[in-house]
């Protein structure tokens, strides 16, 4: 026997995990965690998360306030460092990111992240997007010009701010700007985007074309997005993952989730019982 | 009496506080400038002051107090910067270590400026060799500045949200890289307000001079800028009485014939550059801020 049909046996033997969505073989993972805890001093604030992300698919973290969805997005890009303990294994491309030896820098340049709260720098459109650019050696005027303008028309910001690049970005509304951190953030290029509650401070209209931008990015990238809203979970997403109390309580396709889910707590949340 | 009397009472008396607060500044201000302006000629602020006759001016003293002050803050800025970023970026707001920093800048900016000229005087005057000169001053002037400009640099820093400073990381930037390009120019207008401001105290502050900068003004050819030369305006080793220290001088040991006038006007120079000062810190903060967060 294989070590890793013994890995399936132990796995099919454990009760819970059969509620956590395992990839098949034709399925291209792009992140994958195991054993995932994190720990904010003594406090054990995620357990055992195990997870695995399709490539160029939204998946959706969901559950209430302080259920660790964001506690755990936050770890895949190591910005909980200095925050919290994180242990286990994420693994990205073949490697354990979460080990002391990894670049976090290098690292972030491929797992990109946007924030709940828009946060452009205090600089122009233009420079908002080169900045890190720069700093990541890329000084050719040619490039860094192509990359503003398709990463600004990826984020359906373009048409919005063509004629603005070199006005502040902090005149910017809510909406525009959380857009433009989204081409800030895939204008390097990243494999993967972690997105923190992108919309929820948004207003509707805004809110929905970040939405729109996020189904446009799904063909280059891989999406990862914690939100509060279920509807906008079950619009996008194509993967769901259920969080109550510090553990995954479920995983599958979006579809099963909102349909049939396979745990209580689950039809409970989804349908708005507890929240 | 109800909520909604007792709320105007308390408006009706904060309002009077504030009105008091300003009407002392306008008197002050007011009867200083009623009293200087008068005396102010292009002759006052450019002839060299003269101990015994009338017709004195304050052109030595002028420039003294500019170039300690612009001495001073080349030597505090960098090490209030420094220990600005470290205090808000760096420093582990728990540990010990920062506790004592903290402290240590507490304690030194609640010295009174004349226990801080002494010292100096003690030190770097007497024990480091260095004589009554611009160098004494500007590091007595420094010890006098130095909690205050960091103060004022890391609350500046302070302002800046921790929005910034994750979406610096998230774009894969070192915390240096995030410090350096996004956060110090997001704080800038802010940090160039309280340079600005603490040069405005440096400039009026004698007591920490008396003894550091000295209290002569020897003649200064100004067509001579070679800084080892010691008639020259540039020389940091040659002893300078600021405006500060002249007026205390003339009030207390004056024995020209327009000992009055000339302390009046240099009270008024003195206090009109501070203003400007003042109004030039809001000024620049504006323009700065639209200049780094626009490209053109």
């Amino acid at each position: 026997m294989t070590e890793q049909d013994m890995a399936a046996l132990n796995l099919d033997a454990e009760q819970p995990t059969s509620n956590i969505y395992k990839m098949g073989d034709d399925q291209e993972i792009a992140l994958s965690t195991n054993d995932l805890k994190v720990y904010y001093g003594d406090h054990l604030a995620l357990q055992d998360a195990d997870l695995q992300f399709e490539r160029f698919k939204i998946t959706s973290l969901i559950g209430a306030s302080g259920s660790g969805k964001s506690t755990f997005l936050r770890s895949l890009n190591r910005m909980n460092d200095g925050v919290a303990n994180v242990e286990g294994n994420i693994m990205y491309r073949g490697l354990d990111i979460n080990t002391k030896d990894i670049d976090v820098y290098e690292m972030r340049k491929h797992i990109g992240m946007v924030f709940q709260r828009p946060n452009p720098f205090a600089k122009s459109i233009y420079e908002n997007i080169t900045f890190a650019l720069k700093q990541h050696g890329i000084r050719d005027k040619k490039v860094l010009d192509e990359r503003v303008e398709t990463s600004l028309k990826q984020a359906a910001l373009w048409d919005e701010v063509k004629g603005d690049l070199d006005k502040s970005a902090l005149a910017l509304s809510g909406g525009q700007a959380q857009r433009l951190v989204i081409a800030r953030a895939i204008a390097m290029q990243p494999d993967i985007l972690l997105l923190d509650e992108p919309a929820s401070a948004l207003d509707p209209i805004s809110s929905a074309k970040v939405e729109d931008t996020l189904l446009e990015l799904k063909d280059k990238y891989t999406i990862i997005i914690v939100t509060h809203n279920m509807q906008q979970a079950a619009r996008i997403s194509d993967y769901t993952a259920f969080f109550h109390l510090g553990k995954v309580v479920e995983y599958d396709e979006t579809r099963k989730i909102f349909t049939r889910p396979k745990v209580q707590l689950t039809i409970d949340y989804v349908n708005g019982n507890f929240g | 009496m109800n909520a909604k009397n007792a709320d105007k009472i308390a408006t009706g008396v904060l309002y009077a506080i504030a009105g008091i607060v300003i009407l002392i500044l306008a008197a002050l201000l007011g009867y200083i400038l009623i009293q200087g302006v008068p005396h102010l000629s292009w002759h006052f602020l450019t002839a060299p002051a003269s101990a015994f006759t009338a017709g004195g001016g304050i052109g030595i003293q002028l420039f003294n107090s500019l170039y300690l002050l612009l001495i001073t803050m080349l030597l505090s800025f960098p090490i209030a910067l420094g220990a600005g970023i470290y205090l808000n970026e760096y420093a582990n707001p728990k540990s010990k270590i920062t506790g004592m920093v903290r402290m240590t800048i507490e304690i030194l900016s609640s010295l009174p400026s004349v226990v801080v000229g002494l010292f100096g005087f003690l030190l770097f005057v007497v024990q480091f060799n260095l004589g009554f000169s611009i160098l004494s001053g500007a590091i007595a002037l420094t010890f006098f500045n130095l909690p205050l400009l960091t103060r004022s640099i890391e609350d500046a820093l302070a302002t800046v949200p921790d929005l910034q400073r994750e979406a610096g990381s998230a774009l894969g930037l070192s915390r240096w890289e995030t410090v350096g390009h996004i956060i110090l120019p997001a704080a800038l207008p802010s940090i160039v307000t309280g340079v600005v401001l603490s040069a405005g105290r440096v400039f009026g502050e004698a007591a920490a001079l008396i003894y550091t900068a000295g209290q002569s003004a020897p003649a200064l050819n100004f067509g001579d800028w070679n800084p080892f030369n010691i008639s020259s305006p540039l020389n940091i080793m040659r002893p300078a009485e600021t405006l500060a220290v002249h007026i205390w001088k003339i009030n207390s040991e004056g024995i020209m014939p327009d000992a009055q006038e000339v302390s009046a006007g240099a009270s008024a120079v003195l206090i009109i550059v501070v203003l400007i000062f003042n109004f030039s810190a809001r000024y620049l903060s504006s323009y700065l801020y639209k200049r780094l967060t626009s490209t053109k």
